[in-house]
């Protein structure tokens, strides 16, 4: 399985189902733009925009738990190769995020700066999602080899540790936005909480080592550093 | 099944005014309402005959029939805007019965044959305004709510008017993830329903109602959030005290009894100064009372209703 996951090949794979989701939504939307935007695609709804929304929204947050998943899975599975993986998801998380962003700035509020930041300020559903996307900036721009490499490891791990948050703020902004049905808010509520759980109890088994690494060897840079 | 009628014809176009009235002619303005009793699939509609055309009708283009047909909520079916249209086929609405009763001095239990003859059907062409900020023009077909409640003769007790959707929790199973309590209820004070405009609706483009949109029959109150206009009712009560409305019920804060279409008043998520005519790419601006107010207005004069919203 490793040896799967190293082939460059497998990477091309995954990049490209990454990108799926969009191309059939770009097909489905280049079907009605031949009709003149005056047919009916059942799949795109009566309400085309608003689907667009949704379905970018719903692999943003997706996108987000696939990447979050990726070290536990490494872990679990012993996969060390999953890791290759984590910063292209993160990538996709970022990129279906922005194409979500971009709709509500279109498509809803159509580039009116006013209407736009006094939706930021009231409406809190909007206010958790720019949350959200914004966490996810410093992250991508920090995504290179390069940027890793001027922040050092542990710093750059630390900054990236905003996903958390990001994904958090991410479903707080689903929670807040459904009128009654909160199913599928708390499914990724759900997932997320599994994936930080995973993580809090690797950090408390993993405590009395660190304990072990501090006492042994009080020269070594600490990881609260 | 159906045949679809091209989404750029107006509906007036679709059928000739001389196909129209030949037929008409040829039925004799009998309602041909036998093949509902059979009614099996959502789209299981009979035709309606001899029906009137209205002055309260807009000549704004009509949103395509699969547009209203499948893309609605009636949390019954699923809380998607696609649901109803997936899960309502199957719903039986034949045999139904209604009862009105109440503050009355002559409460009528009716059935399907008697609400369709209760008050000559006319078609009402509406401007529809979901209170998630998109919007619709339905031409209804369906009666003046009026010419039932004259009929069952209110009380000087008699305020308001309570609805009551039909639930079955075997006939309607995504009900149960709503999030809201069914069965389904709403209300009116009784001069709004009294108001020509509030309308009992039994049909849709001409035909009876497709189950999804709350066949047999429902109310429509167009200066009304969509919520308002309760389906698939089957009970009317007219009442002294103002009624529980579900949406009231489940989100005070959010619903208020009265739900005016008010660009002035947002609700608390989001603006409603604007809305998304459905097959339209530039949202619109909504309108007050969604442009009825000279007929409705007078109804809320010396109300706040930024408080009563």
């Amino acid at each position: 399985m490793n040896r799967v996951l190293s082939s460059r090949w497998t990477k091309v794979a995954v990049f490209l189902l990454c990108l799926t989701p969009i191309l059939l939504l770009g097909w489905r939307l280049l079907g009605l733009a031949r009709q003149g935007w005056q047919g009916y695609d059942p799949k795109l709804t009566a309400d085309p925009i608003a689907y667009i929304t949704h379905y970018t929204g719903d692999w943003t947050i997706r996108f987000l738990l696939i990447a979050l998943g990726v070290t536990p899975l490494r872990k679990l599975l012993d996969l060390p190769k999953l890791a290759r993986y984590r910063r292209m998801l993160g990538l996709f998380a970022f990129f279906y995020g922005f194409l979500h962003l971009m709709t509500w700035v279109w498509l809803d509020k159509f580039f009116d700066p006013h209407e736009m930041v006094k939706d930021v300020i009231k409406r809190r559903f909007i206010t958790a999602g720019m949350t959200a996307f914004a966490l996810l900036i410093p992250l991508a721009v920090t995504s290179t080899s390069g940027w890793v490499r001027r922040l050092g490891f542990l710093r750059w791990q630390r900054l990236h540790r905003l996903v958390y948050f990001s994904a958090l703020a991410a479903v707080i902004h689903y929670y807040w936005l459904v009128k009654s049905d909160v199913r599928l808010p708390l499914m990724y509520g759900g997932i997320l909480a599994v994936l930080m759980l995973y993580r809090a109890a690797a950090w408390l088994r993993s405590a009395p080592r660190r304990e072990r690494a501090k006492a042994t060897s009080p020269n070594t840079v600490s990881l609260r550093d | 099944m159906v045949t679809r009628k091209p989404s750029d014809l107006r509906y007036s176009q679709v059928t000739p005014k001389q196909v129209y009235l030949n037929r008409r002619r040829f039925l004799a303005g009998s309602i041909a309402l036998g093949a509902l009793a059979g009614a099996s699939s959502a789209l299981a509609t009979t035709k309606l005959n001899g029906v009137k055309k209205s002055p309260f009708s807009t000549d704004e283009q009509a949103t395509p029939f699969d547009a209203i047909t499948h893309y609605n909520n009636f949390y019954e079916f699923g809380t998607d805007k696609e649901d109803p249209g997936r899960n309502a086929g199957k719903f039986v609405t034949s045999p139904w019965s209604v009862k009105v009763d109440g503050e009355v001095a002559k409460p009528l239990t009716l059935d399907l044959d008697a609400i369709f003859k209760l008050a000559p059907l006319e078609e009402r062409i509406y401007r529809h305004r979901c209170v998630e900020a998109w919007s619709m023009v339905i031409p209804w077909i369906g009666f003046p709510l009026n010419a039932l409640l004259k009929k069952v003769e209110p009380t000087s007790k008699a305020k308001y008017v309570a609805f009551e959707s039909y639930f079955d929790r075997k006939q309607m199973p995504q009900g149960v993830w709503a999030g809201i309590p069914f069965p389904y209820v709403e209300g009116l004070r009784l001069d709004e329903a009294m108001n020509p405009l509030a309308l009992l609706a039994v049909g849709l483009y001409g035909e009876t109602l497709p189950n999804q949109n709350g066949a047999p029959f429902r109310l429509v109150v167009p200066w009304k959030y969509g919520f308002k206009s309760i389906k698939s009712i089957a009970r009317i009560r007219l009442v002294e005290k103002q009624p529980p409305t579900t949406w009231n019920l489940s989100a005070p804060q959010e619903y208020g009894f009265y739900s005016n279409v008010n660009p002035e008043v947002d609700h608390p998520r989001w603006s409603q100064a604007k809305e998304r005519r459905i097959g339209e790419f530039a949202k619109r601006l909504t309108v007050k009372f969604n442009g009825y107010g000279s007929e409705v207005a007078s109804l809320y004069s010396g109300m706040d209703l930024r408080k009563n919203y």
